[in-house]
């Protein structure tokens, strides 16, 4: 006899996993019974199409206490002012806050504006929505493509542009000062070529094109690798069908790929649209807003008006939130309709 | 049945009897606990160490309070300290240095004092800094746990790997621009000048140019002495004098100083404060020679701004009792000494400063810049400390900052610049319910 052998199971001694499993059970059968008796005397009460609203109501009242009460404090803050928090000392003011941010001669002219620094962070918004997403959407078009293609090592490029994405906004922001400052990695490449140190950062053009640069590379990954699900989904017999016609490969682009990624092409404008409106954690950690307010986009503004500056001009940037989230909202609801669009298409 | 009933309860005793067993020990521990006191606490260098340790010897004398030190970087302070004193959920003491523009969050602790004598005495020119508006005219509102002063730092050594001698004790602002830039220049270092990217630093040029910065109760601080100096930093941003990457670097009212770059030996001339010692004294060791100078003479001054920081007891703290107790340790002549000697802070402890700190370091660029400092507090003009003790000058200094940066990097004019800056103090103070004109 084998003295290692295991001892024939005793079907009358459980073993620790069916105890535990037992013992869940009995506490499981238990706590539902104990709940049947309040949650039955509920149902007869309301009756079975109430008892939706009792079993939503957890989760509404987490949306209440977290989105909607946050939301309604904000247009509270907006119409109210001082620099005090709490609501009871502050006085109410209608649309002063609001009509001190619209208060311009000329609303292409800063310089005419009561909150000037409002209305450069909207042309600074303005410019760099306009830059970065058509840069976005056309290289991540031109990556998905690429990547679609008969490519070696597809797998691993689709990580290398993929990985930026994983990074921290503080991470990436913090790796390109390190490589765009006066001593960074870029300037003591030029110089060791024999050019010219360059102000990267604090040159008020090249500045800016460098938030750009990096918010692109920084997202890039994500809209490309939906592009590229959007290209995947396109039938290949299309392309099998064009090739046999001898159709230019220009004209299979326009005439097959594009109208059929155009769905997808959208939802990733109206995505890069509303992320590039909300720009402010890589831009703030690269660049600080500066040099002087060449970089400051609407959310430093308001961070910035509300907690950054000595007196925190809260309702001010309450109201200037709350435009945001119009245009936001704008663009959201476009999103969606472009979507049921393509879907019901 | 009998059996599955014995088992859940069983299992529900069993679960009932750890928590019973917390219970009791925390009400056994609740008779015994001390009472907490509960320090919001930035640090410069070392001073969060040197607290902590003289609180550990404050709480073996005093085994009924135990002080938790929260560090708390500075930005916190600044951003979110407010915020928490206006809802009521602030500590009981905050180490502070917008003294005035909180003070009507700050507690007057002279009925909490067993000794309030001693403050008046040893305390009196910085405790009306501490004094809201509507406050008490003998209140002890909070203790300075540091004095600054604003004063140049200087590295010798590339002076006299240039050269060229450093100007001496009653040198104009021109001339150690002048001779700052002949230095960087010979030595082909990239920032012969830098200011910390402050308002408070730059209101030491305003005042040195003749600058007054409020009439009685309300804020002036658009006069000549302020056209000289911002016009001098626009210049000196222009010629090469001062770089843009420092100032350019960031935007809005962010502070930014030049400390990484002067121990790296970049900078000839640093406009900062004392407060910096400790760290140079760490950070460039004897890596290479510099000191602090006598703040450089304009034709209104040769002053530097006094400032620092102090620990104030909040009004919301149910402790009053306790947190006067800590107060009074923290101020008592033995631990105030001791605080400022390992700290290589400036006393604001008038009996200490008169009879002099023994401060521990044997770093000679250090003790040469502590004397220079020390003789530079008692040549302060009394405009930086009406500056210093105006409520609101914070709203001053930030609306400086931010506008004259914008100036600097040619996003406006200096005359368009000033009057925007007259418009956020405007705004500033309309904010806090205070009207202009």
């Amino acid at each position: 006899m084998n003295p290692n052998a295991h001892p024939p199971s005793d079907s009358a001694t459980p073993t620790a996993a069916q105890r535990f499993a037992r013992g869940f059970e009995l506490a499981y059968t238990g706590l539902m019974r104990a709940l049947e008796p309040p949650f039955a005397a509920i149902q007869k009460r309301i009756g079975i199409k109430g008892m939706a609203y009792v079993f939503v109501a957890p989760n509404m009242i987490i949306f209440s206490v977290f989105v909607a009460l946050p939301m309604i404090l904000n247009i509270w803050y907006a119409l109210t002012g001082s620099n005090r928090l709490m609501m009871e000392e502050r006085p109410f003011v209608g649309l002063d806050n609001f009509s001190a941010l619209l208060d311009c001669k000329d609303y292409l002219d800063v310089n005419s504006c009561k909150q000037d620094r409002f209305w450069r962070a909207v042309h600074n918004s303005v410019l760099f929505v306009a830059l970065q997403v058509t840069a976005m959407v056309a290289l991540s078009l031109v990556t998905a493509l690429i990547l679609n293609g008969k490519l070696r090592a597809r797998g691993f490029f689709r990580a290398v542009f993929f990985f930026p994405v994983l990074l921290s906004p503080v991470v990436v922001a913090l790796i390109w000062k390190w490589i765009l400052q006066r001593d960074g990695l870029l300037n003591a490449l030029l110089m060791a070529g024999g050019g010219e140190r360059v102000a990267f950062l604090h040159d008020a053009s090249w500045s800016f094109f460098w938030t750009v640069f990096v918010s692109v590379w920084a997202h890039m990954g994500f809209y490309a690798l939906i592009l590229l699900a959007g290209l995947q989904a396109i039938p290949a017999d299309l392309y099998e069908a064009a090739e046999m016609d001898g159709t230019p490969k220009w004209r299979v682009f326009w005439r097959i790929t594009v109208p059929l990624l155009l769905p997808t092409l959208l939802v990733v404008v109206i995505l890069s649209l509303i992320r590039a409106v909300q720009a402010f954690d890589e831009i703030y950690v690269l660049t600080g807003g500066g040099p002087g307010t060449a970089t400051q986009f609407i959310v430093q503004y308001i961070y910035e008006t509300a907690f950054a500056n000595q007196v925190h001009l809260l309702g001010l940037a309450a109201a200037a939130s709350l435009l945001v989230a119009v245009v936001l909202m704008v663009l959201t609801v476009l999103q969606l309709r472009i979507s049921y669009h393509g879907k019901t298409s | 049945m009998f059996k599955q009933l014995k088992t859940i309860t069983g299992g529900l005793l069993a679960l009932c009897m750890p928590v019973t067993a917390m219970l009791a020990t925390s009400q056994t521990a609740k008779a015994a606990d001390p009472t907490e006191v509960r320090i919001m606490w930035y640090s410069d260098g070392i001073e969060g160490d040197v607290m902590r340790d003289l609180l550990d010897r404050f709480e073996k004398q005093n085994p009924d309070i135990k002080v938790t030190l929260d560090r708390v970087p500075y930005k916190t302070v600044v951003e979110q300290l407010p915020a928490l004193l206006d809802s009521g959920q602030g500590p009981d003491l905050a180490r502070v240095t917008d003294l005035g523009g909180l003070s009507r969050h700050y507690l007057d602790l002279r009925p909490h004092l067993k000794n309030a004598k001693y403050f008046d005495d040893n305390f009196a020119s910085s405790l009306p800094w501490f004094r809201p508006v509507n406050g008490a005219k003998d209140g002890v509102y909070g203790v300075m746990t540091q004095l600054t002063l604003t004063l140049p730092l200087v590295n010798a050594t590339l002076f006299q790997q240039a050269g060229i001698p450093m100007p001496g004790p009653k040198a104009t602002w021109d001339d150690w621009a002048k001779a700052s830039k002949a230095v960087a220049d010979k030595v082909k270092a990239p920032y012969p000048i830098a200011f910390d990217r402050s308002g408070h630093r730059v209101s030491s040029l305003v005042l040195d140019m003749g600058g007054k910065f409020v009439d009685g109760d309300k804020p002036a601080l658009i006069d000549d002495g302020f056209k000289a100096a911002t016009k001098m930093l626009v210049d000196w941003h222009n010629n090469g004098t001062m770089s843009k990457a420092l100032w350019g670097s960031v935007g809005g009212t962010t502070y930014r100083g030049a400390t990484e770059e002067f121990a790296n030996a970049q900078v000839v001339f640093y406009m900062s404060g004392n407060w910096q010692f400790t760290q140079f004294a760490k950070t460039v060791a004897k890596n290479f020679e510099w000191q602090a100078v006598p703040n450089p003479c304009g034709p209104g001054n040769c002053s530097g701004m006094p400032g620092g920081a102090g620990l104030v007891p909040i009004k919301t703290t149910k402790n009053p009792q306790a947190v006067a107790r800590v107060v009074e340790y923290f101020a008592s002549e033995p631990v105030y000494e001791e605080f400022h000697a390992r700290t290589l802070f400036l006393p604001a402890h008038l009996g200490i400063a008169k009879k002099g700190i023994n401060y521990q370091t044997d770093d000679a660029n250090v003790k040469k810049s502590l004397a220079i400092a020390v003789d530079q507090v008692a040549q302060t003009s009394p405009v930086a400390f009406r500056l210093q003790g105006y409520e609101h000058n914070r709203i001053l200094f930030n609306a400086t900052i931010s506008r004259v940066n914008q100036a600097i990097s040619g996003e406006m004019s200096l005359d368009d610049a000033y009057t925007r800056i007259q418009a956020d103090i405007v705004e500033g103070l309309a904010a806090k319910g205070i009207k202009l004109q």
